[in-house]
């Protein structure tokens, strides 16, 4: 008779990795979507160009060849990253790309007359997004970025192939251990499930919170 | 280490060989997940409230875990109850499954989309339920839906390398085995890259094209 208790242990040490994880991807992932969302909608050529290569480029390929390619290639460039700083970053760049879109789409759907009353006020660009624009798209992006975190807690996963002990890997292991699949396998997928049902909880809080006080401005 | 145009084109023909079965999985997964996505929608849809309600809670549960960890699950625990799938089949089956749950979504908002006006007027006019379907819901539901599981269709050819983690041989299991032999990893890892690039670039393209196509008359 296998005892559980240890290999349970196991798979929750390899959940703190996935949350810890899926936290830092989403912070890096946050920060790129809002340099580059907004970088979209530059008045710079060039800043409008990079932006988009940069959301291009991470959205053509998937999370996984951006991982192997970060873990097994940039060595070669001279940067050696351990597997879960490569996690990080890759995760939080692949997220961040199809944030940025969200971001975009949300700014631009923000009405005319409101920049036109930024302009008729003589705010600066700066403050009219900071003050104006973006306090009124954040709700519209909300619900879109709690999908985002939701598809990054699933590409963490990945990260057990470039020998991160996050829960799938964990999982492997307990398998190649005990030759039980069905035990292992069951409860991480439970898991990982709960952890998307206390995002997506999480993200509803959140949208409550911060379209407090926009009542009866929007239709 | 530097980059190697000779390396680049030894290894070409093993990758293409990957490619192929790359492109084998999409086929068959997207093939397969229209068809589950259909009876995700339709179970939801009308079946007694019990059946859809079961139905709706596997469907978020598939699509709250990760791809990955279903292959895993498909590949190792189903052996154990005496179902053996070859990895093909078995990463043909993870999609099918994973992207049928998006593909449910996209024909229940398509169904839904259709104005009520429309299946009463199938009514009046004495039309069966099938009837009705066939000819007046479907042709109006289809069309809007054509973007938006194109869309999916992209995203599954994307996820392909995860089959490589059950020991499926398609383009990136090839590059990593190559570049395992060869301890030369720039080359293989890179141009798998490029290749999914270039790829996803085209079906953007063609993705444009059929928004064009079918977006509803009065946004054209």
């Amino acid at each position: 008779m296998t005892d559980w208790s240890g290999y349970i242990g196991l798979i929750l040490q390899g959940a703190l990795v996935t949350m810890e994880l899926t936290v830092m991807g989403s912070a890096l992932a946050v920060v790129m979507a809002f340099v580059a969302g907004l970088g979209r909608v530059s008045r710079s050529m060039a800043i409008r160009a990079l932006a988009t290569t940069y959301i291009e480029f991470f959205r053509g390929t998937s999370i996984f060849v951006q991982l192997f390619w970060v873990y097994f290639v940039l060595p070669f460039a001279g940067v050696t990253l351990s597997p879960l700083q490569a996690g990080v970053l890759a995760l939080g760049l692949n997220v961040g790309a199809y944030g940025a879109e969200v971001v975009r789409g949300a700014v631009k759907a923000i009405g005319r007359e409101q920049r036109e009353a930024c302009i008729a006020l003589n705010l600066t660009r700066a403050q009219a997004m900071r003050h104006i624009i973006l306090p009124q798209a954040l709700p519209l992006m909300l619900p879109t970025f709690g999908n985002n975190a939701i598809e990054l807690l699933k590409g963490t996963a990945v990260v057990s192939l470039i020998s991160l002990t996050d829960m799938t890997f964990q999982a492997q292991v307990v398998r190649a251990q005990t030759g039980s699949t069905l035990i292992p396998f069951a409860t991480i997928l439970v898991l990982y499930f709960l952890m998307a049902l206390a995002i997506s909880h999480g993200m509803r809080w959140l949208e409550r919170r911060v379209t407090r006080g926009l009542d009866g401005m929007r239709t | 280490m530097e980059w190697d145009w000779n390396f680049v084109w030894e290894i070409m023909p093993t990758l293409i060989e990957g490619l192929k079965i790359t492109l084998l999985a999409t086929v068959f997964g997207a093939a397969l997940a229209a068809v589950i996505g259909l009876a995700f929608a339709i179970l939801r849809m009308t079946a007694p409230r019990p059946i859809a309600k079961t139905t709706s809670f596997v469907v978020e549960f598939i699509r709250g875990t990760p791809l990955l960890v279903q292959l895993y699950f498909i590949f190792y625990v189903l052996p154990d109850i005496g179902i053996r799938l070859p990895a093909l089949l078995a990463g043909v089956i993870g999609l099918g499954l994973h992207y049928g749950t998006y593909a449910a979504e996209v024909y229940r908002a398509g169904i839904e989309n259709v104005p009520r006006g429309q299946w009463e007027a199938a009514k009046a006019t004495n039309l069966t339920t099938r009837q009705t379907w066939i000819h007046v819901v479907l042709p109006q539901a289809i069309p809007p839906m054509i973007p938006a599981l194109a869309n999916y269709l992209i995203a599954m050819f994307k996820e392909t390398p995860l089959l490589s983690a059950i020991t499926v041989l398609e383009l990136m299991n090839q590059a990593k085995s190559v570049a395992n032999s060869s301890y030369r990893y720039i080359e293989p890892m890179t141009l798998v890259g490029v290749f999914f690039l270039i790829m996803s670039l085209i079906s953007v393209v063609f993705l444009r094209f059929l928004e064009d196509r079918f977006s509803p008359l009065e946004q054209r």
